[in-house]
């Protein structure tokens, strides 16, 4: 039996800030689905089933939060699923929202992902210690430093990439009126003389903490060829993972990403992305991950990754723009951060992305990891259906 | 392998005072309940919903039509707690309830204060127990009392025990709506080791490092894990390892954080024990935190004897050992 055609048909985000004391964590999702439904052109007795992700409950502190959430996110009575793969959680959200679609159980299912960083401190929900073991653990920071440093060691990068990507993407994010950090006089010379956090991580390299949401609809086939807007296919939906630590494990260049994406590809009938992504929504809470990602992901090959980054060649204008929307950099509600970027990616080829538009982009990656870079979900979303094109 | 001991296990207190912003549903509730008084709120349905839920169970809309409700109600069901846990509402034992306050249609979760179970009963009135100096929280409702049956029949003139004292003058802060509410949670874990890993712990308090080798792969692994995460074998081939190893990759932790117990600037470093297949996290001193090189070879320094205890903590630090850098190839695949 053959896969389901499934595509988006509307997406939504919240203004993301670091303290949204101004809303619940129901209200908080309320703000992106509403947006969602009306850009979907739908209301509720449409949605057959909704899918929940969010980053681990200790954050908030609030065991199993699509229980009490159930009635804001219009489930009641409705088939509810809650994902979690850590920071991931919310490309996971949007493949499995997908997956109901494609193996034909619904016909439209709505996926919501959030985080509301305010309500405590993720730095400390990283950082607990267990009996026995040396309290050296720093957060995600302390956590990505050293691969970070292994990845220049092993690349040769100069050391002024990270900066390069942190600028950019800043840049990105002042285009984009919901980010969280809106910065369009960051320069590479200023995020250099930021203050070094994680050696070799700096201040201005780092994701903000942010409160936020996002929600997108997808539809089947049917739903989608009646949508009174334009809709972005769904090309390629991929997920893998990885145990954190293994003797010999590639903490720099990870097995799952490289097979996540190498599946990518062959499902989406891609054989060279760079020439035939469009652009990226790439998962880079540290700057330095963009060239990383740009390698585990195939767009560049093993330790070159920086120099398509160096040559701008990852900016708006540039062969492969990534993170237009100014992503995680700019804005980081932590479960809804991959969501967001399946949400941006999707906004890029149905041509709603606003001041961030690519010009022209009709093939997107929408990428995500989480945990100790062990779970990996991505998918790619086209103006066309898939086929259409070639 | 030696005889089976008993696994290690140690307390792990995780605890935090969660801050949530309420909105303007939750936030209406609590603002009242400052007030000494509870609002409900009316569904599609017209049903009245209290506590109230922001969005209507049925059609899924912001619900905002508030209706309040009384402060006596009715027992649907209930629960007998013979010894109340920490942060429950009552440190004696109490019933928790099921209660349908007067005017709502929905019933609300709280504790009903009366000495034994034989006291409770389905369909028993209670009213509202109020705290003295109510600051916008559920927990500005102290607990339920039970109403004896002839306030219950006559109404307001038996109504005397029970009587809240007044409310504390309010400050100008007081009088703004309630938007925000602290929830501590506190847990108290029993952290248990592994059995292998409290063999390893258990000669750490010697003074030894003790990994496990993979029958299948051969790579040593310390701490030991009892499996291969690759093969997915037992391994039960014991290892003695040196304290002595390379510097694959570190950072400086420069930022202080609630929790931390290091003080920052420091160097959190993977160290690959000579003879071990993977690094474990440590901290490098007795150099400068800029000297510190990925291929730097180190030895532990161990603390005093009598500081020793059966945790990895027994070495307070890497230091430098002063012979030359560890050639990258020799770690290049442990990064």
């Amino acid at each position: 039996m053959s896969k389901h055609l499934a595509a988006v048909l509307g997406t939504g985000q919240t203004h993301h800030a670091s303290r949204r004391t101004d809303v619940s964590m129901g209200g908080l999702c309320r703000e992106a689905i509403d947006r969602a439904m009306a850009d979907a052109g739908l209301d509720w007795p449409d949605i057959d089933a909704v899918v929940l992700g969010k980053a681990p409950d200790l954050f908030e502190g609030v065991m199993m939060p699509e229980l009490p959430l159930a009635d804001a996110l219009g489930a009641t009575g409705k088939p509810l699923i809650r994902v979690h793969t850590a920071g991931s959680v919310g490309g996971s959200t949007g493949n499995v929202a997908a997956s109901l679609i494609e193996g034909g159980v619904h016909k439209r299912v709505l996926a919501v992902a959030f985080e509301k960083q305010s309500e405590s401190n993720a730095m400390w929900a990283l950082s607990i210690t267990p009996p026995f073991h040396m309290p050296v653990g720093a957060g995600a920071g302390g956590y990505f430093a050293p691969h970070v440093r292994s990845y220049i060691r092993r690349s040769g990068a100069p050391d002024h990439i990270g900066a390069v990507v942190a600028a950019k993407d800043r840049r990105n994010g002042s285009r984009n009126p919901w980010a969280h950090l809106r910065q369009s006089d960051l320069s590479v010379e200023s995020v250099l003389s930021s203050q070094m956090l994680w050696d070799p991580i700096r201040y201005d390299e780092t994701c903000p903490s942010s409160d936020g949401a996002c929600a997108v609809v997808l539809g089947d086939e049917d739903t989608a060829d009646g949508s009174p807007g334009s809709v972005a296919w769904v090309h390629a939906t991929s997920m893998r993972t990885e145990p954190t630590t293994y003797a010999g494990r590639d903490q720099v260049n990870p097995q799952a990403g490289r097979e996540a994406a190498a599946a990518l590809w062959k499902q989406a009938g891609i054989t060279d992305p760079l020439s035939e992504i469009d652009t990226a929504e790439i998962y880079v809470p540290f700057s330095w991950f963009e060239p990383m990602w740009l390698e585990n992901l195939g767009f560049a090959q093993e330790g070159t990754g920086w120099k398509l980054t160096e040559a701008g060649e990852t900016g708006i204008g540039g062969r492969l723009p990534v993170n237009p929307s100014g992503g995680v950099l700019s804005s980081n509600p932590i479960g809804a951060s991959g969501l967001l970027r399946f949400a941006e990616a999707a906004m890029q080829v149905m041509h709603r992305a606003g001041e961030h538009q690519v010009p022209g982009a009709r093939t997107a990656l929408g990428h995500a990891y989480g945990g100790g870079s062990q779970y990996f979900s991505m998918w790619i979303v086209g103006t066309d259906k898939p086929g259409g094109r070639r | 392998m030696t005889g089976i001991s008993e696994p290690l296990s140690a307390p792990l207190e995780v605890g935090f005072d969660y801050t949530r912003s309420l909105g303007p549903v939750l936030g209406r509730f609590a603002t009242a309940l400052r007030q000494r008084r509870i609002e409900g709120v009316r569904g599609s349905d017209g049903r009245v919903h209290v506590p109230v839920v922001e969005y209507d169970p049925i059609t899924a809309e912001a619900l905002d039509d508030f209706v309040e409700v009384g402060q006596q109600g009715t027992v649907l069901s209930w629960s007998w707690t013979p010894h109340p846990l920490e942060g429950q509402p009552l440190a004696h034992a109490f019933a928790w309830a099921l209660i349908r306050l007067d005017g709502a249609d929905t019933p609300l979760l709280h504790a009903v204060d009366v000495v034994s179970p034989q006291e409770m009963h389905t369909g028993m009135r209670v009213r509202v127990r109020w705290s003295d100096a109510p600051v916008g929280s559920i927990r500005d409702i102290a607990c339920f009392d039970p109403v004896p049956d002839d306030a219950a029949a006559g109404g307001t003139a038996a109504d005397h025990t029970g009587e809240a004292p007044p409310l504390p003058e309010s400050t100008s802060e007081q009088q703004e709506p309630v938007a925000m509410t602290t929830t501590p949670v506190h847990l108290h874990y029993r952290h248990s080791a592994s059995p292998e890993e409290s063999q390893y712990l258990r000669a750490l308090a010697e003074g030894r490092l003790i990994g496990q080798r993979c029958p299948a792969c051969g790579k040593v692994y310390i701490p030991p894990r009892g499996a291969c995460p690759t093969d997915g074998v037992p391994t039960t081939d014991e290892i003695e390892l040196p304290d002595a190893g390379t510097v694959t990759t570190f950072c400086i932790v420069n930022v202080p954080f609630l929790g931390q117990r290091i003080k920052p600037p420091y160097v959190a470093a993977y160290v690959l024990l000579d003879g071990a297949d993977i690094p474990f996290l440590h901290l490098v001193l007795g150099c400068a935190a800029e000297e510190v090189r990925m291929g730097m070879r180190v030895r532990a320094a161990w603390k005093s004897r009598d500081q020793w205890g059966t945790t990895l903590e027994n070495i307070d630090h890497f230091e430098p050992t002063g012979e030359p850098d560890a050639p990258y190839e020799s770690y290049a695949r442990h990064l």
